[in-house]
């Protein structure tokens, strides 16, 4: 592996580019309270060029960004955009330094036309020449390659007309660095590919380009050279013509680190508890978001769920506790002592009105798991309200439940009665698990459960998974870091743009090898 | 004052959430809130009028209680302004913007009206009333229902959707007076079975209007204990904080939004009954008189509580009716009156803010 120095002589001089450095970072550091999210960052990005942004979720990638763009403002370091030290404190400050920003979420009003929205914010005289910004759309559509209608409502457009807009808005303003952040998470391949070309126009003509992404693919057939972060911390920097998928996921993962988490051994027959066949998920926008997904998950183990965000695990968990529709496929629970039911059928609500024994820790934790403004009581009861008759609803078994998760759990709060809105996230999160784990389940389906958690909770939460483990109950354990998938999940299970890429033995996976798989859709995946 | 030394000066005073409640100060806070409106009530009055503000409140308390007749239209108008407001309580708990509390009323009133007209001297007592509270709740569940199909359908906007549900059943009942008019030309309805009384609340225990005052305060106690204990109480206060966690606990929210609004509309066509049977015995366009919106103001004032809604209700319409007296006695123009309803509800809200927070002003602390 390589690691190439800034001074690196430059391919594309046939063209008319500026020369030098578009934009270049020193000693760049970000902290949000404890968390360093950056930790003294040297980057820089030429004109004519460019540059991917590699990193697994959580990496610092999108902080350091949003410190170009003048959304955050850094604690420690320097900015030169040409050559010049700049001050950026907010996007105002960024614009006439010619850097554009288009973020995940799109900025766009719905009821207005793309030239409208184009302009809009713009000085200008006080009539508005539509005609003439129209035109001047089309001029750059023209040179750069775009397919966009001025004329058309954004509410009438696709995901990648949106998209096309808000690069168009960038290009207007006179962007010449601009920096996309997952570009390709909401694209289809065909508008993938479109957009990697109208990019490599834009490269040509000699802008500076930087795209965040995590998939290695994309990395390897757009970019000129690849920047790795991993936690916050700058890896090194690689020509991408000399970048294997190989040597960018070692960059990206990093070497083992050891934990001292307890991975207890399964017990003796693992029972098949629930199956996944064949389930695919399309989204609203026609998009594919699990495909043709099939698992099975046993009694007594903890199967993990890797993979970058967005892969899929959302629509993994939410297929099977009927919060997702799906196109196809089938999902079987095996009860213990019991027939098998084919679940895929059922919603939500017909799953709890089964009592089909399925718990599910979401990944939003107060908008969906719990009610922030209700009490531990009220949270506790949704899961045995129905139980009884047909008016009065019983509070006293859950209080009695909220009692007990408090004691056993050690959860700090001032009593039953405070909203669990005002608790920390640590014990935010024990009562969530508590309760889940309170409806004594055959499937515990958890997603990122220690996120944002100290290192103690973290613990307790690990432990109380692997207690369930112990009971048979079978987990499903969606993560993002892998040492700890590694050190306390059985098996696990790979995504890859909705494709499972494969299911490993965790006490003899390697990092590589799932990061690997993470980050190869298609054919490497396959393999 | 060497504040500038420091670069950053303390701002005169700073707002913070009190985090110690005690109920003498709510009430200490309340009352010095109403005592301090009476205040300037007077010193508007005197500055605007020149009369005596202690003449004025007794006026007003003349107008709203001054006589048992006063007293008990005064009662009246609170109990129908209460049912309202209860009615709509379980939609607002559920975040549903229900503003068409206007047009359920309205429409019950007309289904209860269209019974007594046409069947008020052809059937006995019992099935002529259990017809009329029967077609008064139907006829205000599918007006709660029709928006609520749409909105768990389609996600349509509530808000809009029962505001204009209300201009729809103004013109029904506009259309209606074409064929009840009586005498014919008044463009009026008129007084409904007037030679037989058909259809009119009897009095109960003596009390002319016995009835609403055991129906309306049955219905409160209902609405209490169905939000506060019952399972469906819960699922709406569930579905209110959040729907998306009400889909992931397994929570049919689309059976509760229509549900609810059903329990909602039918409950408001009710009222359109008491209005109707129970108080003017008679139907037009201006029967439901603005209590549709009213009862959100008092559903709100009293924070969703019906108890609490009994004493608010009863406030405005006390405040209601004495503005009238006022009006009259001191021949003074309407508004002058809604001014001082309009100073009082000011501070009455306003003094919620000193409840729930604190203000501290800046340390007047001397450097060396």
């Amino acid at each position: 592996m390589l690691l190439i120095l800034y001074g690196f002589e430059y391919k594309w001089g046939d063209c008319r580019v500026k020369d030098g450095n578009a934009i270049e970072l020193r000693n760049i550091s970000k902290r949000f309270g404890k968390v360093v999210a950056n930790d003294h960052i040297n980057l820089s990005v030429r004109y004519g060029e460019i540059l991917a942004i590699l990193g697994e979720n959580g990496s610092g990638k999108t902080t350091l960004m949003n410190m170009i763009s003048g959304i955050y403002f850094p604690d420690e370091g320097q900015i030169f955009v040409h050559g010049e030290e700049v001050t950026i404190r907010s996007p105002k400050d960024a614009f006439p330094l010619g850097i554009g920003m288009i973020h995940q979420h799109f900025k766009l009003v719905d009821v207005l036309t793309a030239a409208e929205n184009i302009v809009l914010g713009l000085p200008g005289p006080m009539r508005l020449d539509i005609d003439a910004v129209s035109a001047r759309i089309r001029e750059l559509a023209a040179k750069y390659g775009f397919d966009i209608d001025p004329n058309k409502k954004i509410y009438e457009m696709s995901v990648s007309q949106k998209q096309t807009v808000e690069i168009m808005k960038m290009l207007y303003r006179g962007a010449n660095i601009l920096i996309l952040d997952e570009p390709t998470a909401v694209l289809t391949p065909q508008e993938t590919e479109a957009l990697f070309a109208v990019l490599r126009n834009m490269r040509d003509a000699g802008n500076a380009i930087i795209i965040i992404t995590h998939k290695l693919n994309e990395v390897l057939e757009l970019s000129d050279r690849v920047a790795v972060l991993r936690k916050g911390k700058y890896v090194g920097s690689v020509q991408t013509a000399e970048a294997t998928v190989e040597s960018l996921t070692e960059m990206m993962v990093g070497s083992k680190v050891t934990l001292d988490i307890d991975r207890l051994e399964p017990i003796d027959e693992p029972q098949v508890r629930l199956v996944m066949k064949d389930v695919t998920c399309v989204d609203p926008e026609g998009i594919i978001t699990l495909n043709h997904a099939s698992f099975t998950a046993y009694g007594g183990e903890i199967l993990g769920i890797a993979g970058v965000a967005g892969s899929g695990q959302k629509e993994l968990l939410e297929s099977i506790a009927g919060l997702t529709p799906k196109e196809s496929g089938e999902i079987e629970y095996y009860p213990p002592n019991q027939p098998m039911q084919v679940i895929s059928k059922f919603s939500a609500v017909e799953i709890s009105r089964l009592g089909i024994k399925l718990s599910f820790v979401p990944e939003d934790r107060l908008g969906m798991g719990l009610v922030g403004a209700m009490d531990m009581t009220d949270n506790m009861m949704i899961r045995s309200y129905r139980k009884g008759g047909f008016f009065w609803a019983d509070r006293r078994a859950p209080k009695t439940l909220a009692e007990h998760i408090i004691g056993a759990l050690e959860i700090v709060t001032p009593g039953v009665s405070t909203p669990v809105g005002k608790l920390s996230g640590g014990n935010v999160q024990k009562v969530l698990v508590g309760r889940e784990i309170a409806s004594a389940p055959t499937v515990l389906m958890v997603a990122y459960p220690v996120r944002g958690l100290d290192i103690n909770s973290a613990y307790t939460i690990y432990s109380l998974l692997n207690v369930q483990k112990m009971r048979g109950v079978a987990v499903l354990y969606v993560g993002e870091d892998l040492d700890v998938l590694l050190a306390l999940c059985d098996r696990i299970l790979v995504l890859c743009g909705g494709r499972v890429t494969g299911i490993v033995d965790a006490r003899t996976a390697t990092k590589e090898q799932i990061g690997l798989m993470m980050t190869s859709s298609g054919k490497e995946g396959e393999r | 004052m060497s504040n500038n030394n420091h670069g950053v000066r303390e701002p005169l005073f700073h707002i913070s959430r009190r985090q110690d409640y005690s109920l003498w100060l709510a009430v200490f806070v309340r009352l010095a809130a109403i005592l301090l409106a009476l205040v300037v009530c007077g010193v508007v009055i005197v500055a605007l009028t020149g009369l005596n503000p202690m003449e004025v409140y007794a006026g007003i308390i003349d107008g709203a209680v001054g006589s048992s007749r006063r007293l008990w239209v005064t009662i009246r108008d609170t109990l129908a302004l209460l049912l309202v407001a209860v009615a709509i309580t379980p939609a607002f708990k559920m975040r549903f913007w229900n503003i068409g509390g206007e047009g359920q009323v309205l429409i019950g009133a007309t289904a209860t009206a269209a019974v007594m007209i046409y069947l008020g001297n052809k059937v006995s007592a019992p099935v002529l009333f259990t017809l009329m509270i029967g077609a008064s709740l139907l006829a205000g569940m599918v007006w709660g229902v029709i928006p609520a199909l749409f909105k768990a359908g389609w996600n349509t906007n509530e808000t809009l959707f029962t505001l204009m549900m209300n201009y729809v059943a103004t013109q029904i009942v506009s259309f209606c007076i074409v064929f009840w008019e009586n005498p014919v030309g008044s463009n009026s309805v008129g007084i409904i079975n007037a030679s037989t009384n058909a259809g009119w609340l009897p009095p109960l225990f003596g009390l002319t209007y016995g009835w609403n005052l055991v129906i309306v305060l049955a219905i409160t106690v209902f609405i209490y204990v169905y939000l506060r204990y019952s399972k469906q109480g819960y699922e709406i206060a569930y579905v209110g904080q959040s729907v998306n966690t009400a889909r992931y606990a397994g929570i049919n929210v689309k059976t509760v939004i229509i549900r609810t609004m059903a329990i909602s509309g039918a409950l408001c066509g009710l009222a359109g009954f008491i209005l109707v049977s129970g108080a003017g015995h008679t139907i037009s366009t201006t029967l439901a008189g603005g209590r549709g919106f009213t009862a959100i103001v008092v559903a709100w004032l009293s924070k969703l509580n019906t108890f609490t809604m009994m004493i608010v209700s009863f406030l405005l319409t006390f405040m209601a009716k004495g503005a009238i007296q006022i009006a009259s006695q001191f021949s003074l123009n309407e508004n002058a009156s809604e001014i001082i309803t309009g100073i009082i509800l000011f501070f009455v809200l306003g003094c919620e803010f000193f409840i729930n927070y604190k203000v501290e002003f800046r340390h007047r602390h001397r450097e060396g």
